[in-house]
């Protein structure tokens, strides 16, 4: 089946660190998760059920009624073969889909280039952060990097108007293209063009937001409002992206606590997006992937837990169809890899596809490398 | 004084240090380029900061609770270190052995850490391993507080070889297995922090460095096909030997002050950019005995870091962008107060000094330019150098009036883009500006409202050369 919602936008988190899946969506009824997590253990008073088997972090608590709505899926055991345990590789391969060889280009970047080929518009895919997450990464493909919305601009030390336009139109003249400067100065000069069409466009963006939606004064929170100010205000955006900053899901030590606050900051910021956008009625043409570049080690260290691979991925949106996909990864002893990880089930590239076939409409396949069976979560 | 002797110079200045004004080039001109290259690599006894006017000016200066009190004092060095490579290499090491504060979350101990990148980071690289396998804010970074006999954490383990020191391949091979991470994180058990003195009622200090015998595996190790009990110690000495470790410092210094290299994951795969370059450092690096300053030796004499090809060929990092223009117009050479300011800036065009964005530290070169970032660069250098009243751009202007009673707008740009550099402009660019000078009539300065007018549009020109595209490279 392909949406056949006019315009779909994709927007995508990474929750770059590696989320302990085991401790994000539990398998409470298992014997072997006590077993495992002597010290990390959610008791089991404290854990949200969802399913007979499986239950919420209690950080969680805020996505709950998304799940009971039917519009929350949770893909489990995700992963791909021979996982990696570097963050950047494994984040590496998350972003350009190639396990195998060094990708420098990345799934959203191709995205990005099918949905306008032609580089029409420059607000075609928005990232919110700093920097150019690999994922957006491609030769030739624009993307705005929004640190924060609310002070987007070139030349804004300018204060007289006239002399501001007289520098903008100086500055687009001057970056227009040279001759046998090299790659790198062509990529400049074309971000700089770019920069100067996008940043026109987006500074009309918050005057367009009227929103009593409150957002957690966190990095994420700032982010996630950003990108509801930036779809709301209808540039034709298709692909926004950003990242929890700081690889900060990367647990090792003090979990109890550090993972219940990343938890709850996801919660309650995808919470806070989704009602806002419901509220200012555009929520029909958006799906949310968010995921992390592996799980962690089912034995935590007594304090945190270490690299793994397996873990867990979402989806969310009001077309999204609810429900768990993939198997949940067995404990058992003898059914774990090598190192005491989750077997991943679903390769990362099955969600991958379904949001590109089914959501977006476009050829997955070219995109992610290969056939993947999709999964019908929309 | 030739024009490539200046040339040279304000290349060596801005990479082995964050540049300099248009009088120190030429005065280091006329001293000699072998005789700055010894001076840079020969750093005196760190005159330390004048405290009294630190604490006037920056009041929480005194227990650096916040990390942007840390960053706001590390910028001034930056701006204001006389030895400013030893400055500069503090960066270098933090660019590759970083620690984020974001999760040390005491920002004194982060502090202290850039400190001690100061202090070895022109030493022996072992003295740095062993320096760094003890500090207390990676220890707690990268959680080997949180690594005992019987619970091994591998994190530092792992990034102690992945990304400090041998990283994870060359010439197609990989250099280390699984095997030799569990080796290497069982060897650092029991390297611990002391317990903390509470907060109150003196408020919080720094972490100390513990080791605990008790919580150490003496066991049998066999890390990189050496075997025997090996403690952290043992495993640094085994590190330093490594053909990859002289290979990865060798290609760390070429990244960092003479030609952009990929991200070390991709090392395995992608040959250095001058093989040959690479190999007369890591002769240094052997020869020496792993001596950094031995490596920085070979590095600024060496025929491939003189070459105009690398000359304005790297993408400034957003330190350079930074200091360098804070250096060109000479603002803050002393304690005084909106430094703060200044030093937030890094971190809005993504380089949030003592918090990298991962272990990895930052992706450099051309992934340094986005348009958000790009944006930033623009906005703070234009707004600098545009500045007529900065000491900096009153000397360019002085300058600029030299040139004769009615320079020509050619005259008048290529003055301006010697002042700033010397740095060229693509036609194009040059063009663009030319005809806006023509268009702003004669550059006339001999009535007071002329000069007025002539300041005026110098702080234009110097303005809009901080926006283009050219700008972006050092």
């Amino acid at each position: 089946m392909v949406s056949t919602v006019k315009d779909p936008v994709l927007a995508v988190m990474s929750l770059s660190g590696g989320n302990d899946g085991l401790n994000t969506v539990i398998p409470y009824n298992d014997p072997n998760y006590r077993d495992y997590r002597k010290a990390l253990g959610i008791p089991e008073d404290q854990i949200i059920p969802i399913t007979d088997q499986l239950g919420f972090h209690p950080a969680m608590a805020p996505l709950k009624k998304y799940w009971d709505e039917g519009k929350l899926a949770i893909i489990q055991g995700i992963g791909y073969p021979n996982g990696s345990l570097s963050h950047f590789r494994s984040m590496d391969i998350w972003a350009t889909c190639e396990p195998d060889e060094l990708g420098t280009t990345g799934w959203l970047g191709s995205v990005i280039q099918d949905v306008d080929p032609k580089g029409e518009n420059v607000l075609t895919g928005v990232n919110f952060g700093r920097g150019l997450p690999r994922s957006l990464a491609k030769e030739g493909v624009a993307v705005a990097s929004v640190g924060d919305l609310s002070t987007y601009g070139l030349l804004t030390e300018l204060g007289v108007e006239s002399q501001r336009a007289e520098a903008l139109d100086l500055f687009g003249r001057m970056y227009a293209p040279a001759i046998g400067q090299g790659a790198v100065d062509d990529y400049i000069r074309r971000t700089g063009i770019e920069a100067l069409q996008g940043a026109d466009i987006l500074s009309t963006a918050p005057g367009l937001y009227r929103s009593e939606v409150e957002y957690a004064s966190t990095a994420m929170g700032g982010y996630l409002r950003d990108m509801a100010q930036v779809h709301n205000a209808d540039f034709g955006t298709k692909v926004m992206f950003t990242t929890a900053p700081y690889n900060i899901f990367d647990t090792h030590a003090n979990q109890s606590v550090g993972h219940a606050n990343l938890l709850q900051d996801v919660a309650v910021n995808i919470d806070a997006f989704m009602t806002d956008i419901r509220q200012l009625g555009k929520s029909d043409n958006l799906t949310m992937f968010f995921y992390s570049e592996f799980g962690r080690r089912a034995m935590d260290n007594g304090s945190g837990t270490d690299h793994g691979t397996g873990g867990v991925a979402f989806a969310i949106g009001d077309h999204v169809k609810g429900g768990i996909y993939g198997e949940y990864p067995s404990l058992e002893s003898g059914k774990l890899e090598d190192g005491g990880n989750l077997q991943h089930n679903v390769d990362f590239r099955s969600p991958y596809t379904t949001l590109l076939d089914q959501w977006m409409g476009l050829d997955a396949k070219s995109i992610v490398g290969g056939n993947f069976e999709a999964l019908n979560f929309i | 004084m030739a024009d490539q002797e200046i040339a040279l110079m304000a290349h060596l200045l801005r990479r082995a240090g964050y540049g300099a004004s248009r009088d120190e080039i030429e005065a280091k001109a006329a001293q000699g380029y072998d005789s700055v290259v010894e001076e840079l690599l020969n750093p005196g006894e760190d005159p330390g900061i004048d405290e009294d006017l630190m604490y006037r000016a920056y009041p929480s200066y005194f227990d650096k609770a916040a990390i942007e009190t840390g960053q706001t004092e590390w910028v001034y060095r930056m701006i204001n270190n006389k030895y400013q490579l030893k400055e500069k290499m503090s960066l270098f090491w933090h660019t590759i052995l970083c620690a984020g504060d974001n999760k040390v979350d005491n920002a004194r101990t982060t502090a202290i850490q850039i400190d001690k990148f100061r202090d070895y980071g022109m030493g022996n690289f072992k003295d740095m391993l062993m320096m760094l396998s003890t500090d207390p804010a990676m220890l707690y970074y990268l959680d080997n507080i949180e690594s005992h006999k019987t619970a091994v954490n591998e994190n530092y383990g792992r990034e102690l070889l992945e990304l400090f020191s041998i990283g994870v391949g060359m010439d197609n091979e990989f250099n280390y297995t699984e095997d030799d991470v569990k080796a290497c994180a069982r060897a650092f058990t029991g390297w611990n922090l002391a317990p903390t003195i509470p907060v109150f009622p003196y408020g919080r200090t720094p972490f100390e460095f513990r080791f605990d015998p008790a919580d150490h595996d003496y066991g049998e190790k066999t890390f990189l096909g050496e075997t025997g009990n090996w403690d952290g110690g043992d495993i640094v000495d085994i590190i330093c030997k490594q053909p990859a470790t002289a290979r990865f410092v060798a290609r760390k210094l070429y990244d960092f002050f003479v030609a952009d290299e990929p991200p070390v994951p991709a090392w395995r795969l992608s040959e250095p950019r001058d093989m040959a370059a690479i190999k007369q450092l890591e002769k240094a690096y052997f020869d020496s005995g792993y001596e950094i300053t031995a490596m920085l030796t070979v590095l600024f004499n060496s025929d491939f870091f003189k070459d105009e090809a690398v000359r304005f060929a790297k993408v400034k990092s957003p330190a350079d962008v930074v200091i360098g223009t804070m250096r060109m117009v000479g603002d803050h050479l002393e304690p005084k107060p909106g430094l703060f300011f200044v030093a937030m800036e890094p971190k809005y065009m993504g380089f949030d000094l003592m918090n990298p964005p991962t272990v990895e530290g930052w992706h450099m070169g051309r992934e340094w330019i986005n348009s958000g970032s790009l944006i930033d660069r623009i906005n703070f250098a234009s707004s600098m150098l545009g500045d007529t009243e900065l000491p900096g751009v009153k000397n360019i202007i002085n300058r600029l009036m030299n040139l004769g009673d009615v320079p020509s707008p050619e005259q008048f740009l290529d003055g301006c883009l010697d002042l700033v550099g010397p740095m060229e402009l693509a036609q194009e660019t040059r063009d663009q500006l030319t005809d806006h000078l023509n268009a702003g009539g004669a550059l006339k300065h001999s009535t007071d409202s002329e000069k007025g007018d002539f300041s005026r549009r110098a702080g234009e020109t110097l303005q809009m050369i901080a926006t283009t595209s050219e700008f972006q490279f050092g």
